[in-house]
């Protein structure tokens, strides 16, 4: 598995999209914070753009990169490696790329910013772990969407929908059910809800840590009073890992018995 | 080596293979024939465990090939078409296989047979694909595993590589391997193949030599032959 990682990985890190990825971040994290000059302010907007752009470029990407790299998949499948290797491997190739394209977009504006010298240090972190975290998530559920369509243009409309679904149709279904079932307690509903959607539990997740009760919203104030911050934070980032390992199971499932 | 019983394979609802038993138990050139469509691929690609089968086994070297990957060590497969990732360069991919299947030597050679040396540093996209089935070939036969299997492996070729491929092929055979081979070329099978398994409609139709197909079918000529089991089961 290591060794489809690493080719996978110096592959990735030759294509020219690792870059303006790369070049995005560190664009935006610089404008944020040298024209801003407010480092919680800054770290808000960021989570903003992190937590809606993050989901959508680990989709495609993941997308994209199963269904170019088919043939490849097809020359590694008739060596003597495991199945498993070559997809798990594919995909964590694929997805610390990009969670380094992202760490250190944003890391080096706010190292020369002089982060360690703060206090927000630890919100920073969180920012960058819930980033990696949705793009382990995302990527993980384009190899299943990828690994489920033999049609590209299906595949691709799939993995759109889905993050169209999550990051934004989710919150209005969402919503519209705590207006119109108000007259109900709907603590332990909205609970649920916010664990069965990666982006809203890592919205929540950064809001808690930032202690922003303005920005908490309904569900994160439930989320708050029912677990407290630090326990809050515990059983999200147990929710996010979980988020990752059901399709990370499900590729090995799916790609055992896949015909190629 | 090769042992297929009762091999059954169906795509959604399309029944490719309908219960192929075949045993290869020594060496040889043993070619796969059929019209299209006929399951030559899905079985190679069975053997190689890359369709799992619906149903029946296969065993290779006497293990069960069922959730095992070692035994493809023991298999060189030439694939049909040739597409490799496009912005690797060939001697990357030659780097990377022998990273993933073990060091050898033989590469050099085959290089220097096939005339790959002005393309090594090129990019696998932006070769032709005569010059792609040559990476292709070298990438086969460079490892000494005592199965071959090549499907299509004439696709491309010009006529000085195709005598050198044919060398290759019968030199691979004195080593007592057992060769594995498709192709719609009629005379390049009849040239170099020892038997004939012929497939129709996801069975075997035929398996034998050359002469005993002549005989059977009444025909002078193996073109013939071929063509006209093919005539009997289309009328």
């Amino acid at each position: 598995m290591l060794k489809i990682l690493k080719y996978s990985f110096y592959d990735l890190m030759r294509s020219r999209w690792s870059y303006i990825y790369f070049l995005f971040y560190l664009l935006l994290g610089t404008v944020l914070l040298f024209l801003n000059n407010d480092l919680s302010k800054a770290i808000i907007t960021l989570m903003n753009v992190i937590i809606i752009l993050v989901p959508l470029i680990g989709t495609i990407f993941g997308v994209m990169y199963y269904y170019n790299s088919k043939e490849f998949t097809e020359l590694l499948l008739a060596q003597p490696l495991k199945r498993n290797s070559i997809f798990l491997g594919q995909y964590l190739g694929l997805s610390l790329s990009l969670t380094m394209s992202l760490v250190l977009g944003i890391g080096i504006p706010f190292i020369l910013y002089g982060i360690f010298k703060s206090d927000s240090i630890w919100n920073f972190s969180l920012l960058l772990i819930t980033g990696a975290f949705l793009t382990f998530i995302f990527t993980a559920l384009a190899f299943n969407i990828s690994l489920s369509n033999e049609n590209k243009i299906k595949g691709f409309g799939y993995a759109v929908l889905l993050w169209l679904f999550l990051a934004i149709i989710y919150d209005g279904i969402f919503l519209m059910s705590l207006i119109l079932f108000e007259d109900y307690p709907l603590d332990k509903l909205s609970l649920f809800g916010t664990m069965l959607n990666p982006i809203d539990l890592s919205r929540t997740l950064i809001l808690l840590k930032l202690d922003i009760s303005a920005l908490l919203g309904y569900t994160g104030a439930v989320f708050k009073k029912f677990f407290g911050t630090s326990f809050g934070l515990i059983v999200s980032l147990f929710m996010l890992f979980v988020w990752i390992l059901i399709p990370t199971l499900r590729i090995i499932v799916k790609s055992k018995k896949k015909d190629f | 080596m090769v042992v297929i019983e009762n091999l059954h394979k169906t795509f959604q609802k399309n029944k490719v293979l309908t219960g192929v038993d075949l045993t290869i138990d020594k060496g040889g050139i043993f070619a796969i024939l059929g019209p299209n469509g006929s399951g030559k691929t899905t079985l190679i690609k069975s053997i190689l465990g890359m369709v799992i089968p619906t149903q029946g086994s296969i065993q290779i070297m006497g293990k069960n090939i069922k959730n095992n990957w070692l035994y493809r060590k023991k298999i060189d497969y030439l694939p049909q078409i040739a597409n490799f990732p496009n912005n690797l360069r060939v001697k990357e991919l030659f780097k990377m296989i022998k990273d993933i299947r073990g060091n050898t030597n033989t590469d050099q050679e085959l290089i220097e047979l096939f005339k790959l040396s002005p393309f090594l540093n090129k990019k696998l996209g932006n070769l032709s694909g005569g010059t792609k089935q040559k990476v292709n070939i070298v990438l086969t036969f460079m490892f000494n595993s005592p199965i071959l299997i090549l499907d299509e492996p004439t696709t491309g070729l010009d006529p000085i590589s195709l005598i050198r491929l044919k060398e290759l092929i019968r030199k691979e055979k004195t080593k007592g391997k057992t060769i594995l081979i498709t192709s719609h070329i009629m005379s390049f099978v009849e040239e170099i193949s020892d038997e004939i398994v012929f497939l129709l409609e996801g069975k075997i139709y035929f398996r034998g030599n050359i002469t005993q197909l002549k005989t059977q079918t009444e025909q002078p000529n193996f073109e013939h032959a071929i063509a006209s089991i093919l005539k009997n089961t289309y009328a």
